[in-house]
């Protein structure tokens, strides 16, 4: 019992500490208006969400969330920051009281929200008490893998991935439109009058 | 990037670790966590640090825009094709375990098939996004 509440008192220490980094982060991406430091810290946040996730034992979302928030849209959004530009906009200092209000409500409303929703890892949660049991009970027979998130993921619902595959390919498809496909055109052979220090290729 | 010697040793000693993991979270998915959307992000990634340290070109040389084009559909189509093999063997869409004669067995098979199409279409999407914003950059640097 003694050993079960060191180990709660730790995770929970770790909870806290990540959270507020993670609330520290969120704040300073709001308040900096230098957008490259903003990229890197949505990279950083990315990542103490992907640890937190390793925290509640879900591996296969805090892979992602590394690989994709923390890696593939930093590149994209230093990509973007490298075509327009390095500081934010500021429209204004006027401050919009009604936005405020909204945003006061909505946030009052999601945070009483909160209060119905039942405790982490509650046994009696709706989460686990549907589904849940049939997935982890029966899908090492049924499916013969032992990774319960990728037999639900491909096979359970096969439908649904199939779903987020085409998801990707239609926003590759929208951003193709958009900005062109990107292929670096095969220019002339450069003379030595027109790229003497051979800058045109980086 | 050409001076940057510790960088451009290192990439080229890190490149093949990245693509083999990325390899290994791709097919060994259905034991360990990872599957084709994580293993399709990481195999992209190997080739943005190519592309970071010896240029759009190079890269360019080795995966084509226009394969990363194709490769994004190809990787659906070949999930929509396992959907409509197991139509053709009798099964509902996407019913893996038509595939084989062993129920479990058909199920994997299934899984790493359309793991294997996730893998294709979100490198290449990835890829392809990659092209789009540093193509124009390269574009707008070359200034003319």
């Amino acid at each position: 019992m003694a050993v079960g509440r060191r180990r709660w008192v730790i995770e929970a220490l770790i909870d806290i500490v990540l959270l507020t980094l993670l609330a520290t982060v969120g704040i300073g991406i709001v308040v900096i208006r230098n957008l490259l430091a903003v990229t890197m810290l949505s990279g950083i946040y990315s990542l103490i969400v992907a640890v937190l996730f390793v925290l509640m034992d879900a591996v296969d979302v805090a892979l992602t969330e590394a690989a994709v928030g923390a890696g593939i849209m930093v590149i994209l959004m230093l990509g973007t920051i490298a075509l327009t530009t390095r500081e934010e906009r500021v429209h204004g200092t006027g401050h919009n009281l009604l936005a405020f209000v909204v945003v006061l409500i909505t946030g009052a409303a999601l945070i009483y929200a909160t209060l119905d929703m039942p405790g982490f890892g509650d046994p009696e949660a709706p989460a686990h008490t549907h589904l849940s049991p049939r997935f982890t009970q029966d899908s090492p027979e049924e499916i013969g893998i032992p990774n319960m998130v990728t037999s639900v993921l491909a096979s359970y619902r096969g439908i649904d991935t199939l779903g987020e595959v085409i998801v990707i390919f239609a926003a590759a498809v929208g951003v193709l439109l958009v900005l062109g496909g990107g292929a670096v055109r095969r220019r002339r052979p450069p003379t030595d009058a027109d790229d003497p220090a051979g800058e045109g290729r980086r | 990037m050409n001076q940057y010697i510790v960088l451009r040793v290192v990439s080229r000693l890190l490149i093949p670790v990245i693509l083999i993991f990325a390899l290994y979270v791709q097919f060994h998915g259905e034991y360990s966590p990872g599957g084709g959307f994580q293993a399709g992000i990481m195999f992209t990634a190997a080739f943005v640090v190519y592309s970071l340290l010896f240029g759009l070109e190079e890269v360019q040389r080795a995966f084509p825009p226009v394969a990363a084009h194709v490769l994004s559909a190809g990787g659906a189509l070949l999930y929509i094709a396992v959907g409509y093999a197991t139509m053709l063997l009798g099964g509902n869409f996407l019913e893996y375990k038509v595939l084989l004669p062993n129920d479990q067995a058909g199920e994997t098979f299934g899984i790493i098939v359309i793991e294997l199409g996730v893998g294709i279409t979100v490198a290449a999407v990835a890829l392809s996004l990659y092209y789009s914003f540093a193509g124009r950059f390269v574009d707008r640097e070359a200034g003319d």
